[in-house]
């Protein structure tokens, strides 16, 4: 089943294609990576499906309805949830009150749901910090938690590997993995390794249009892809 | 002790020593404390849109004015008695806070103060405008007989104080139940980092709207219970001094705080009061109080206190 598809998908910032015609589907319970050089439209791309971008052209479903109009915390209500390229934490709240928000939002039960997210990424010795106070590898956990704590159906994580040191890398590849039960996941992503690793699919967008599609092996082997960005990269 | 005792037993002894102050006080400041518990209660309206949603309103004074002649012009025109005079000042400033929210809520940051001033000032040019009702500049005084409710008449000291701490401690209790439910914290999750929050899935306009609400119709309360209480309702209160003042009272007491409000209503006015005693140029005292405290507690005293020794302070 298809969980997430867009159909002619298109954002301009003033005469600048930043994505044009993008046709994209995600069938329920994969792990999806979305790669491509700085500047392809990635993080552009994603803020349409979950609503903080208003697209030019185009259409977006979700679970078989069409959201284009949807405000985002609608979106959001509906199962997806969305981890910021920069980091985006309530940086003078604790790390418990920053996943306690998530957590209400669904009418959660603070009290087990909080630490059991923390602990999940590594943080839960760090539960009473001040999130502003983490170091930023830290900050960016402390957004997968809040992600996590949604309990999405759809998670939507752009470079949530940039800044973690090779031991978190480690153990934030066996989260993705562990995640997959539970959510379908799009992940933007520059680090291979991690993409090689985890990603069922990849998709390769190129100066804001799809260059590529396939099976991390295949993308591998692409030579358009080689050409674009792994070559650079 | 727990931190939700210590809340509990900071807020409450402050609202038993107000009990206790009453038969303790000379009665100038007996006076004075009636006066300044419905001013801080209209600080606390001011703090939750200003402090806890980071929404900075320079035309609050309008939803004080709305309380005010809610109350003042149905005791003056339709005969009300206090009770459902207060009511209709508390209405008054529901339904307009409703309708000022939902429309200037589609702007943001300076925009929204220059649309808070707009309306304020609409707000004063309409009470002058129609001046045959409420005597505009002038306005007009609310006389001891229609001042007795429930058979107690408001105009004697310990009645007045006792109307007056019952709106106040509505009002801390109100606020300080707001702040420690979801809705309170999600206004503070907005404060912080908007973006982040509506993707959380909150629905940031309408809790905004949900706070300008809230604000107005406490500002409106204390704006209704002041007309009631010192029996008068005038132009003045509408004008963009009484919109600067709960700002002062807030910044001073510490924005964000339950307990800022009072402290900063309460230190402003015996900072007024004790200066005008030594001098005739003491708004010149008070401008270097004020600058000392925003050079050397920028947070105001609530903010400093919660920095320096209650951590817990909600
Ligand atoms: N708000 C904006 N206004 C104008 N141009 C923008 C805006 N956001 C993005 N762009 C431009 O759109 C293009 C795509 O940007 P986007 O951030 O989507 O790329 P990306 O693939 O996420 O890159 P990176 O890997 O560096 O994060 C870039 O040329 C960028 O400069
Ligand atoms: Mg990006």
């Amino acid at each position: 089943m298809t969980l997430l598809s867009t159909r002619g998908l298109a954002k301009d910032f003033g005469g600048l294609r930043a994505v044009h015609n993008v046709d994209f589907d995600l069938p329920q319970g994969q792990i999806r990576a979305l790669i491509g050089p700085n500047g392809a439209g990635k993080t552009t791309f994603v803020g349409m499906l979950c609503g903080r971008l208003t697209p030019s052209a185009g259409r977006v479903a979700f679970d078989g309805a069409d959201i284009s109009t949807l405000p985002a915390h609608k979106r959001i209500r509906l199962g997806m949830a969305y981890t910021f390229q920069i980091t985006s934490v309530f940086a003078r709240l604790s790390c418990h009150e920053n996943v306690a928000l998530a957590v209400r939002r669904r009418h959660g039960d603070e009290a087990s749901e909080v630490p059991a997210a923390l602990v999940r990424v590594g943080l839960g010795h760090l539960e009473q910090a001040l999130a502003g106070d983490l170091s930023y590898g830290h900050q960016r956990l402390l957004e997968i938690a809040m992600g996590l704590a949604q309990r999405p159906r759809l998670l939507i994580l752009d470079e949530p590997t940039q800044g973690l040191s090779d031991s978190e890398i480690q153990a934030f590849k066996a989260l993705i993995r562990d995640l997959s039960a539970e959510a379908t996941i799009l992940l933007i992503e520059h680090n291979m390794d991690v993409v090689m690793a985890t990603a069922d699919r990849v998709t390769v967008l190129n100066f804001g249009e799809i260059l590529a599609e396939g099976t991390p092996p295949e993308i591998r082997a692409d030579r358009a892809v080689q050409a674009a960005y792994l070559g650079t990269g | 002790m727990s931190d939700a005792a210590k809340i509990l037993a900071l807020h409450f002894g402050l609202l038993a020593l107000l009990v206790a102050l009453q038969f303790l006080l000379p009665a100038y400041h007996h006076g004075n404390l009636a006066r300044i518990m419905v001013l801080a209660s209209y600080a606390i309206g001011y703090n939750l849109l200003f402090g806890y949603t980071g929404l900075l309103s320079l035309g609050h004074a309008m939803f004080f004015a709305a309380g005010m002649y809610g109350m003042g012009l149905s005791v003056r025109h339709l005969g009300f008695t206090p009770a459902p005079a207060l009511l209709a000042g508390i209405a008054t400033g529901l339904a307009l806070s409703a309708a000022f929210g939902a429309l200037a809520l589609r702007t943001a940051g300076v925009a929204f103060m220059i649309v808070t001033l707009m309306f304020a000032q609409a707000g004063y040019l309409i009470i002058l405008y129609f001046g045959e009702y409420t005597r505009g500049d002038e306005g007009f005084v609310i006389q001891q007989s229609q001042r007795v409710l429930w058979g107690i008449d408001l105009t004697q000291p310990t009645a007045r104080y006792f109307a007056a701490f019952t709106l106040f401690a509505a009002c801390l209790l109100l606020s300080l139940q707001v702040i420690r439910r979801p809705f309170g914290k999600t206004l503070i999750a907005i404060r912080e980092n908007e973006d982040r929050a509506r993707m959380l899935g909150y629905d940031v306009f309408a809790h905004k709207l949900g706070a300008v609400i809230l604000s107005g119709t406490v500002s409106a309360a204390a704006g209704a219970f002041y007309g009631l209480l010192f029996g008068y309702a005038g132009a003045s209160f509408a004008t963009v001094q009484y919109s600067i003042l709960p700002l002062l009272w807030v910044l001073l007491g510490g924005a964000g705080t339950i307990i800022g409000p009072f402290i900063g209503a309460l230190f402003t006015f015996y900072l007024i009061d004790i200066a005008s005693g030594l001098t005739d140029a003491y708004m010149a005292v008070v401008g270097v109080v004020l600058l000392m405290l925003t050079l050397f507690a920028s947070q105001g005293i609530g903010g400093e206190l919660r920095a320096r020794v209650w951590s817990w302070l909600p």
